[in-house]
């Protein structure tokens, strides 16, 4: 689960993640109200998306006057950000964050993240705060800095003051950051985050840390033990609510073949097999294994209902929680549901397949059988393009 | 022998008590796995599957000399389950569990350093011994023994490529699934070493994906080994479309890398022959073998 930036910062506050005074808006008016409140002169108005690089997307934009905040959250609000991370569709901008306009003396670079190679927490950080940190790691690796964590130990303060050091945090302003850095640890471990993210960190002419921005996830395998931050999941697009009410991960693409495929490695090879034929995958679906049939029914109807799809390719391999026959039972009852009707390709493979062929000729959906993933996608693609059946 | 299970290999069921976990147990057991206990707190003295139910691990093995391990336990417990496993000095530990939260693994990882405990997955189909052993969730059925070894993150894509295997007429030695969570056991370069001292399979199969850096350093261990066995390879998701990302410390850890192309040219430039098609990964190990 990704977070917002001022929820992050909201979180991150009682570990000693200090920002600039902010407050979060939901339409204009708002966001003019709480420039007031705030106070001082200048304000940065920010798009709230979970994603980075907002800046050089327009996500960010800095104003002189409360008026200003109100017109600049006004043309933010409600449009969809594009970002190199949102990928294609961008971002719905429901809400923004007005926050202070913060004088930084210098700017840092601090995360902590997830070393599968390794099993360890890494704890990142880097001299060259900003948006281009990616790029500051393949041009000069020596201006970033990576401490391991040993998950028994937990951060060695020295460790941490090494860091600092190494990222221009040394000297007078070594404590503060030793501090930081393991209160930022502490809540990775209490959150179970993937991942917290401050760049820019600002450190100010007075000496104060300050987060600028702040970037956090959280591992949805461990949300069962952090229901107090159930609700900071985001429910405002049509799709993403569907995926978190069912649980199941569909994502929308632009071909013409809807995909029901269980498993998430095959239902990404399904979508490179078709390509490579010259087709166009119109979703990516991995069915839900256990899913139950309700949702596995769902789920196809997602796939049938997209008007894009003039062919439904239907790839089930059987095994683990996932019986043909049931899966074949959901689709049939998804294909009476929906009302539409295209041709459909299906191959079923492992568990129960002659069934799930018996389930679909008895409930009279139309389905051309196909006996191999190869052959499977040879068909659809064949149906998509209009050629013979 | 194949790897890591064979006939004689002696299995405990943790957590296979519940209903999902008897079902898989009882497939396993008509499979011809050697179960002899199972391990559920709070049951000890029991018995379940005509096996006996213990409270501990520990006693588990002192009992019936068990070297395996499956760990059939809800994600909350999973972690615990592992460790106990290790502690008792199970030399092999396959959990199937899907969803176990990564922090939960770190703290596994940490404690199976330096053990002689070998874990598989979490969140795996398991491991299959064709006509000996099976330890998982695979469909018995698509598999037939034979000299092939195959590797894979994906439950589904293994069982497609053992499908194809054995519909081709190869069977398999050994097939491990390695799991699909970012943190897990044993990885593509400790399936390799294995496959390659093995004296009883001939090629092998290396089923990847987008993510991570595994296949990265199982092409980087293969350069070194110059493996004299044909490996096949696959790298399911090339046409993904740019899903949306959160900041850049991944992308930074990672080191740039772990995109499906690089991927695909890392295993190339090490010798491994990778098809453009999945469908064709069976075809390609046959003529492999031919060559």
């Amino acid at each position: 689960m990704d977070i917002h930036e001022y929820q992050a910062k909201q979180l991150l506050r009682p570990y000693g993640l200090a920002s600039p005074p902010g407050e979060c808006a939901f339409t204009a008016e708002e966001a003019e109200a709480a420039a007031r409140r705030i106070g001082g002169s200048r304000w940065v108005v920010k798009a709230q998306i979970r994603a980075g690089d907002r800046g050089r997307a327009g996500g960010v934009k800095m104003v002189a006057s409360p008026a200003d905040v109100r017109e600049v959250a006004r043309e933010m609000l409600g449009a969809r950000l594009v970002t190199p991370q949102t990928g294609g569709e961008g971002e719905y901008v429901r809400r923004v964050y007005v926050e202070a306009v913060c004088r930084a003396a210098s700017e840092h670079y601090l995360a902590l993240g997830l070393d599968r190679a390794a099993s360890r927490i890494t704890l990142v950080g880097s001299d060259a705060g900003g948006t281009s940190i990616e790029s500051v790691a393949g041009e000069h690796p020596e201006r970033i800095s990576q401490v391991a964590i040993d998950p028994i130990d937990g951060l060695n303060p020295a460790d941490a003051r090494r860091l600092a050091a190494d990222i221009g945090l040394g000297g007078a302003h070594s404590a503060g950051a030793e501090r930081l850095m393991i209160g930022l640890y502490d809540a990775f471990v209490s959150y179970d985050a993937s991942l917290i993210e401050i760049n820019p960190l600002a450190l100010t002419a007075d000496g104060e840390l300050l987060a600028l921005d702040a970037k956090m996830s959280i591992d949805d395998n461990a949300m069962f033990r952090h229901r107090d931050i159930e609700d900071l999941r985001e429910r405002d697009e049509e799709g993403r609510f569907e995926r978190v009410r069912h649980g199941f991960n569909y994502i929308a693409l632009d071909g013409d073949i809807g995909c029901v495929v269980n498993g998430a490695g095959l239902a990404m090879a399904t979508m490179d097999i078709l390509r490579l034929q010259g087709g166009a995958p119109a979703n990516f679906l991995d069915l839900p294994p256990a899913a139950g049939r309700d949702r596995m029914t769902a789920a196809c109807r997602l796939v049938l209902e997209n008007p894009r799809v003039k062919v439904l390719l239907v790839n089930i391999v059987g095994g683990g929680m996932t019986r043909c026959d049931v899966v074949a039972e959901a689709f049939a009852s998804a294909c009476r549901a929906a009302g539409r009707s295209v041709p459909i390709v299906a191959r079923f493979e492992g568990v129960n397949r002659e069934l799930a062929r018996k389930v679909l000729r008895d409930t009279g959906v139309e389905a051309e059988p196909a006996e191999s993933l190869g052959d499977a996608a040879m068909r659809a693609v064949r149906a998509a393009s209009g050629g013979a059946r | 022998m194949a790897i890591l299970v064979d006939a004689d290999t002696r299995v405990i069921g943790q957590g296979i008590t519940g209903r999902q976990g008897t079902f898989h147990a009882e497939q396993s057991i008509a499979y011809g796995t050697r179960f002899v206990a199972c391990v559920t707190p709070g049951k000890g003295g029991s018995r379940h599957l005509y096996l006996p139910v213990h409270d501990r691990v520990a006693d588990a093995v002192e009992a019936t000399g068990a070297d395996a391990s499956v760990v059939y336990v809800p994600p909350d417990r999973a972690a615990d389950a592992m460790i106990e496993a290790i502690q008792a000095g199970v030399k092999l530990v396959v959990c199937l569990t899907e969803g176990v939260p990564v922090l939960d693994m770190l703290r596994v990882k940490r404690v199976l350093q330096g053990t002689s405990t070998t874990l598989v997955g979490p969140n795996t189909p398991g491991i299959i011994t064709p006509g000996a052993c099976r330890i998982g969730i695979m469909p018995g059925l698509i598999h037939r023994p034979g000299r092939i070894g195959i590797m894979s993150r994906s439950s589904t894509l293994t069982y497609e490529v053992a499908a194809q295997c054995t519909a081709l007429g190869l069977g398999q030695s050994t097939v491990v699934g390695i799991g699909a969570d970012p943190v897990h056991g044993i990885g593509f370069v400790e399936c390799l070493e294995r496959f390659i001292a093995d004296d009883e399979t001939d090629g092998i199969i290396l089923i990847g994906e987008i993510g991570g850096v595994e296949e990265e350093a199982a092409a980087e261990f293969l350069r070194e080994s110059r493996a004299s066995k044909p490996v096949v390879g696959y790298i399911a998701g090339t046409t993904a479309p740019a899903g949306r990302r959160m900041g850049h410390a991944g992308a930074i850890i990672a080191g740039g890398r772990g995109s499906a192309q690089e991927k695909l040219e890392a295993l190339r430039g090490a010798g491994v022959t990778v098809p453009d098609s999945l469908a064709e990964i069976a075809r390609t190990m046959a003529e492999a073998l031919r060559a």
